[in-house]
């Protein structure tokens, strides 16, 4: 029987990323992180419905476009904020910042600079767990750009003849960086999941609860055994590639456009609809700006990251 | 070397259940040169799996399962075709120690074999390492005996950080015992193979043993060269060079691999920094030409180092 998730449990998870990366976007404007950074406004509900359908021993693999993938997986806002901005203190101390946020700890292996890495190390993750019987799953996250990398075929092709367990979870935005992404890429998701022989669904990646039955129905059936599975999500990037992106291969309309299916205002709706007390959103949505808020004083409070830390962390210290 | 690499991949997987070992025809088959041999029907398709031709997926599936529990050893089934396993060796798992703040390492090995000697063109040939020996969070190493084959595979699969375990595929027919309980070999120590008081060969791979055959013809002029097999490439034993030139006061680097940008390279960068004032000659450095490995017997021949040219470069040290 496929669990339900919680739809309030959704919106919170949603209402989190959003604040946090609309609060990203702030600070980005006002130089106070360093690099650049790409933001997932506008997909949450893929996030949010996909990890709710995980177990702690499960295993995921994100993106460039990853902080969404982070804190639904529960990755410690204090620490995400403390990495982004470059601090001591940051979960990975500072030397990995937005495209690298990982918390191992929770089976989050990492957002990744390189489209598409992501998929390979999460077949690893679905080998690891079917060797040493943990019961446990792997998520690749990929958007639509990376169905153009090779790494991605392989993996798939190497998940369905050894049957692991992996689900593929495709956000797919419309957009491969700058370019329309089906100009890039010949196939459908569904036909070339079809051509390797793996079940392939879609489902609305503006719509939590959808995304989250998906996912669960998905996920026990790789804990059944039954071999990977791909889900794709249609969703929308509202803003541009990276922060700061001025997007002149878009035009207005398709960004408007993005902004009229808000998987947060509909999942709002849908609350309200099933009765639940407008107050209790409105709860919900100061604990995500308080938590956010807390989480970026902490960080600015945070020491810099130090050299003398960083210097020998390539390898493991030497056995003495 | 074969049989020395067997029996370590097999005591490894029978000592510790997190090993697996995948690649290309390494399990039926029993890998292309035989290194694995028997290993799938000891220890089961499960943990001995055959991979379909998928560098990309094989290596980045190493990352992913090392960041998950297990210590998998990959095999890439000539080392020019580490090209296809790139990212998922230098941008993953060279990076996630260091860029995921120390939380966790990438206990993975990749043993793959480089080198010439069997006609078997540009794209089955090539010496790489120095690409990555260039990359920080990797290590190499790169066995020129059985014995060394054996600990070298052990140590590296016992590590908690990349190694890329470097075979010499001109070397995999070589005899040589491998004792009953060897001692381990620490990554980063080179060895003595011949001791000699006028100048220092430091050499790794094949080049070990034109170096000891540079040797032996010194030897027959009066010249007495210390040969150094390096035995690790990355971290590389600087003290021991270091030693070493501070008695023979002359240094030669000798390797199959192309001689620009090379290991000898850095070696004598290094050595004519903290050895300068060792220094009574110039340090030479005797590797390939700056052409692709030709594929017919007779430029094979004349592209790939010898003794001949390391005692050459001995004698020009020596001048």
């Amino acid at each position: 029987m496929t669990r339900m998730a919680d739809p309030l449990a959704l919106l919170r998870t949603m209402l989190l990323i959003r604040e946090a990366e609309m609060a990203l976007a702030r600070l980005f404007a006002d130089g106070e992180v360093p690099g650049f950074i790409h933001l997932s406004v506008g997909q949450e509900a893929v996030a949010a419905g996909v990890c709710s359908a995980l177990g702690p021993q499960d295993s995921v693999a994100s993106t460039h476009r990853g902080h969404g993938h982070a804190i639904a997986r529960g990755v410690a806002l204090d620490g995400f904020f403390a990495e982004v901005l470059g601090r001591a203190s940051g979960v990975c101390g500072g030397r990995g910042g937005s495209m690298h946020v990982a918390d191992l700890n929770r089976g989050m292996l990492g957002a990744n600079g390189i489209v598409g890495a992501g998929a390979p190390i999460a077949l690893g993750a679905a080998l690891a767990h079917r060797i040493r019987g943990t019961g446990g799953v792997a998520v690749a996250f990929f958007g639509d750009g990376a169905l153009a990398e090779g790494a991605l075929h392989e993996s798939l092709n190497l998940a369905a003849i050894w049957r692991l367990p992996l689900l593929l979870v495709c956000e797919n935005n419309g957009w491969a960086e700058f370019s329309r992404s089906d100009t890039q890429v010949a196939a459908t998701l569904s036909a070339w999941s079809a051509a390797y022989g793996v079940p392939h669904a879609e489902v609305d990646g503006n719509d939590a609860a959808a995304v989250a039955a998906a996912a669960a129905e998905a996920v026990e059936a790789l804990r059944r055994g039954e071999g990977p599975r791909v889900l794709e999500a249609r969703t929308h990037r509202w803003r541009g590639h990276f922060e700061g992106d001025p997007q002149r291969y878009r035009d207005a309309e398709d960004a408007a456009r993005a902004a009229g299916h808000d998987p947060i205002a509909r999942s709002r709706a849908a609350l309200l609809a099933a009765g639940v007390a407008e107050s209790a959103l409105h709860a919900a949505e100061a604990e995500a700006r308080d938590a956010v808020a807390a989480a970026i004083a902490g960080a600015r409070a945070a020491p810099a990251a130090e050299w003398a830390d960083a210097r020998h962390g390539a390898y493991a210290p030497a056995e003495s | 070397m074969v049989q020395a690499i067997n029996r370590a991949l097999a005591e490894a997987l029978a000592e510790d259940p997190a090993v697996i070992l995948l690649g290309e025809d390494i399990g039926a088959a029993g890998g292309p040169f035989g290194a694995t041999r028997g290993l799938q029907q000891r220890f089961g398709p499960d943990r001995v799996r055959d991979t379909p031709i998928s560098e990309a997926a094989i290596m980045g599936a190493a990352v992913g399962a090392a960041l998950t529990g297990l210590r998998p050893v990959a095999e890439i089934m000539f080392m020019d075709f580490v090209t296809l396993a790139m990212d998922a060796l230098v941008n993953q798992a060279a990076k996630a120690r260091f860029m995921f703040g120390g939380q966790r390492g990438v206990p993975l090995v990749l043993r793959t074999p480089h080198g010439g000697g069997l006609s078997a063109g540009p794209q089955h040939s090539q010496c790489l390492e120095a690409w990555l020996c260039h990359v920080p969070g990797l290590k190499v190493v790169c066995p020129a005996t059985p014995a060394d084959a054996y600990a070298l595979l052990r140590s590296a699969i016992a590590d908690p950080d990349p190694v890329v375990v470097v075979e010499n595929k001109a070397l995999y027919a070589m005899k040589g015992e491998v004792p009953d309980a060897p001692e381990p070999i620490p990554i980063g120590r080179a060895r003595i193979v011949r001791p000699g008081r006028d100048a220092t060969i430091v050499a790794y791979g094949a080049a070990v043993h034109w170096a000891t055959d540079a040797a032996s013809l010194l030897a027959a002029e009066g010249i007495e060269a210390e040969v150094l097999d390096l035995r690790s490439l990355q971290p590389w034993d600087e003290a021991a060079v270091l030693e070493s030139l501070s008695r023979t006061h002359r240094l030669v680097v000798a390797h199959e691999a192309v001689e620009a940008f090379g290991v000898g390279a850095e070696i004598a960068a290094r050595m004519a920094d903290a050895g300068f004032d060792e220094l009574d000659g110039p340090i030479l450095r005797v590797g390939a030409p700056f052409t692709p490995v030709p594929f017919a017997r007779e430029l094979e021949a004349a592209y790939r180092p010898d003794a001949a040219r390391i005692a050459a470069a001995v004698r020009r040290t020596l001048d």
